[in-house]
């Protein structure tokens, strides 16, 4: 029951990862100072959705694990997307 | 093959003794069994009320109660049902009981997670109870909680929610417990592609289990939050809107019939090779149709609300891929046919509850179709056609498949061989009784009468006459049902290890199976369902 | 080899971590509906969202966002430690990490009991004297805030259960799946806020 070589995070990339999240986090504050109007809330969330996925693959590992893990973690954002997306079929075209 | 090393899982001793070698245990194939008594409980509790409703619309008017006694019978008849019995049903019973013997293992990966999903579903279970007896009176609302009235009911809503959330989240943790066994304990040799098709249709269930029930449970806790805080999203005079909980909570309810009936397909599809001593027809299409069932089946929940003033587009896509999901189905249907053909079929009670499943599932099937198309959907929704087909899906599916996977298991869970006869005779009353209580809905329904009415027009008395009878005599044949494996586990004769001629796993190892399954793992060179020469498979 | 599962202390830490993401996808579920909801009635109500999000200090969210992304590094720092066996290093890590939840939670009693100061709670009058699109934006606030809160009190019992096992030594650099699967549970919370965040305090 030995697992295999697990990779193990150094210091000096997870302060790196930090210092990435937290500048996204200021660029995305800043941003909704500039008032583009829809723009703004789009590039936020884009921004966000960065985050989660540098959050998901450097702090989770996911880029150390297997495909199956990999895959799964994608399907259920899409499949929660797509949810979202053919409700708004209701609401958008009522 | 018998081997005396090890105790039968009945008799085993381990930590704890007595009855609490039951409670505390985590071995899956007693908490199997823990899942089957309550379900056998609470079944027929909630098949009592249900004919308690069929006595009251016996006639027109009043007969033996009032129409908010009425109310709240079906209300409580749906949350038991569908909650308590259907969607945990097979999954807890057969599958906890065979998922692990099945793919070559000797118990769950989490197994005191198992326990605990237990513990939540007797939890659950028991406050759906209480809420008849708690506070202001048994819930009205349906199992389907639509707002408003489920906000405005002066009713113990909120303790039939919080059952059902609670329920939500044992079925969650037994969908987690069985995808990772299936990942990760499954014997040496036995690839994804030499499964047996029980383990795949749970697997598909799973998912399911996983990823939609959390939606429901957050739905069910923003009704809470419409109750006691008023919160609005479903209050039009707030801004709220009563279709986005439709919306919500049909995201989840409609997937959640395939959890219904995923493992009562697995069920039959174990049976039909055994029983014909052939192997599967078409084994990767029915992977594959699996898979795609629990995947398209996230897509149509629209179809409850096809008349609750959804827009044309979302009409529009949610009957056409109504009509996409019924494919896979189909070809279920004609593969386990094209398993039988040509076979050497045995028709033991197991293939007897197995065939009229097809029966029953196509006839709900099909009317599922008439649902599906927008505009016979006008005429149907809400009517006494809508009940008859989703009991004949249900428990013509999933029920009859229920049986079949008991008649056909038993032997190897309890070691003793049931009556045939009896168990033949039961299935006639089953049979004949359940066509006689639903079939007649179909008619009525297209001819006017309303769901969850009380009282009716006396044009439609003929039809709730004839579903009452057929409602005495298909509980005859379930107590009879019932009858039979209690004597047998009393009387019954010794079940040899293999008396159907199987070839998966569980009938290779003695009846009932030892504490921990098998002496050594298996090592799994082959296809399932081989079944090589007659002389192989008759040991 | 038999795997003798039901005499075993210690689950396979592949199988107990491929169990933990998949209740992560749970969780994702569970929040997904209240951002479905959300999504619905900020398309609907676009400028009363946009209004009442003014009404929630950004400053104070901006702080908060900080605080979990330094919690998610000190938490991951901490599976470093113990993987390395720095016993610890790993106590001091998990330490932080439960302090800045703290400080979390600190911040949101503070930003909540300034809204009931403010008369802004669900079913409050000043709130159903507000436009609709503000009542259900402050209803949302609140329960996807509320429940996230929930969240990180989970967490910080899980974290601290944590230091207890580290110095108790059933928590080591052998056997640190519970150490790896409630810093997965952590990240969750920490997502879930990087969400939460531009949605309801950046939309001005």
């Amino acid at each position: 029951m030995k697992d295999e070589k697990k990779h193990i995070s150094t210091y000096r990339s997870l302060v790196t990862v930090l210092v990435i999240l937290l500048a996204l986090t200021t660029i995305s504050v800043l941003i909704t100072g500039i008032h583009l109007g829809p723009v703004t809330v789009a590039v936020a969330l884009v921004i966000a959705s960065i985050k989660v996925a540098i959050v998901i693959t450097q702090f989770m590992h996911l880029r150390f694990e297997n495909l199956f893990l990999k895959l799964a973690v994608s399907g259920v954002f899409t499949l929660f997307a797509l949810v979202i997306l053919i409700t708004f079929i209701d609401y958008f075209f009522r | 093959m018998g081997n005396d090393a090890q105790a039968g899982y009945l008799e085993y001793q381990g930590k704890y003794k007595g009855i609490a070698g039951w409670l505390l245990s985590t071995d899956h194939k007693r908490i199997g069994l823990l899942y089957l008594y309550a379900i056998i409980v609470f079944f027929f509790v909630a098949a009592f009320l249900g004919l308690l409703m069929r006595i009251e619309l016996i006639a027109p008017g009043k007969t033996i109660m009032e129409p908010q006694t009425y109310n709240g019978l079906f209300t409580i008849h749906g949350i038991i049902m569908i909650f308590v019995i259907v969607i945990p049903g097979l999954a807890a019973v057969f599958g906890n009981f065979f998922l692990p013997i099945l793919i070559g293992a000797r118990d769950v990966a989490f197994p005191k997670l198992n326990l605990f999903s237990w513990y939540l579903y007797i939890t659950g279970a028991v406050l759906g109870v209480m809420s008849q007896f708690m506070g202001s009176g048994p819930p009205d609302t349906g199992w389907t909680f639509y707002v408003p009235y489920s906000v405005e009911s002066a009713t113990s809503v909120i303790w039939a929610l919080t059952a059902a959330f609670i329920l939500g989240f044992s079925s969650i943790l037994t969908g987690l417990n069985f995808i990772v066994t299936i990942h990760r304990m499954r014997a040496p040799g036995m690839k994804w592609m030499r499964m047996p098709l029980f383990p795949w249709a749970l697997y598909a269930t799973a998912w399911i289990q996983v990823l939609a029930t959390p939606i429901v449970g957050i739905t069910l806790l923003m009704v809470i939050a419409e109750r006691v805080l008023n919160i609005g999203f479903f209050d039009p005079a707030l801004g709220g809107d009563p279709v986005l909980f439709q919306h919500l909570f049909w995201i989840y309810s409609h997937p959640a019939v395939y959890i219904m009936i995923l493992p009562a397909m697995g069920v039959v599809t174990e049976i039909f090779p055994t029983f014909s001593q052939k192997p599967v027809f078409g084994y990767g299409a029915i992977v594959v149709s699996s898979l795609a069932i629990a995947f398209v089946g996230y897509f149509v929940w629209g179809h409850h609300m096809f008349t609750s003033g959804m827009s044309y587009y979302a009409r529009w896509f949610f009957s056409f891929l109504t009509f996409i999901v019924a494919v896979p189905s189909a070809i279920k249907v004609f593969n386990w046919i094209s398993t039988m053909y040509g076979g050497s079929i045995d028709l033991k009670p197991p293939l007897l509850y197995a065939i009229s499943f097809i029966f029953l599932f196509m006839i709900g099937g099909f009317t599922g179709l008439v649902l599906g198309a927008l505009a016979t959907n006008v005429q149907t929704h809400d009517t006494a056609f809508v009940v008859a087909h989703f009991h004949y899906i249900i428990f013509g599916g999933m029920g009859f498949a229920f049986f079949a996977g008991m008649h056909y298991w038993y032997p190897k869970m309890f070691g003793k061989m049931y009556n045939y006869r009896v168990a033949n005779i039961a299935w006639v009353f089953n049979f004949v009784g359940f066509n006689l209580l639903y079939f007649p809905h179909f008619i009525i329904g297209i001819q006017g009468m309303p769901r969850r009415s009380y009282d009716y027009l006396p044009q439609f008395h003929t039809g709730h006459f004839i579903s009452t009878i057929g409602a005495f005599i298909l509980i005859a044949g379930l107590l009879l049902m019932l009858y039979n494996f209690i004597r047998a586990g009393r009387r019954g004769e010794k079940a040899p290890a293999n008396p159907w001629h199987g070839v998966t796993l569980e009938w290779k190892i003695p009846s009932p199976p030892p504490h921990e399954n098998f002496d050594e793992i298996p090592e799994i060179t082959s296809r399932p369902y081989f079944f090589g020469s007659k002389e192989k498979a008759n040991q | 080899m038999t795997v003798h599962q039901t005499h075993t202390e210690h689950i396979d830490s592949e199988t107990g971590k491929l169990g933990m993401w998949i209740f992560l996808f749970t969780e994702l579920f569970l929040f997904g509906g209240l951002f479905l909801v959300y999504a619905i009635f900020r398309a609907k109500y676009s400028p009363e969202f946009h209004h009442a999000a003014e009404e929630l200090n950004a400053f104070i969210g901006t702080i908060n966002t900080v605080f979990l992304l330094v919690s998610s590094m000190t938490v991951a720092g901490a599976l470093t430690a113990m993987q390395k066996g720095d016993r610890r290093m790993t106590l001091l890590l998990l330490s932080v990490t439960i302090l800045l939840a703290g400080l979390f939670m600190v911040n949101k009693y503070f930003e909540w009991s300034h809204k009931f100061e403010y008369g802004i709670w669900p079913g409050s009058p000043v709130l159903k004297n507000m436009p609709h699109g503000e009542l259900l934006f402050f209803g949302l606030y609140y329960m996807m805030t509320g429940l996230h809160a929930l969240h990180v009190l989970v967490g910080m019992v899980l974290l601290s259960i944590n230091v207890v096992k580290v110095r108790a030594g059933s928590v080591s650099s052998e056997h640190y799946l519970m150490l790896e699967n409630s810093a997965l549970y952590w990240h969750l919370v920490d997502l879930i806020w990087i969400f939460l965040f531009p949605l309801l305090y950046l939309i001005t």
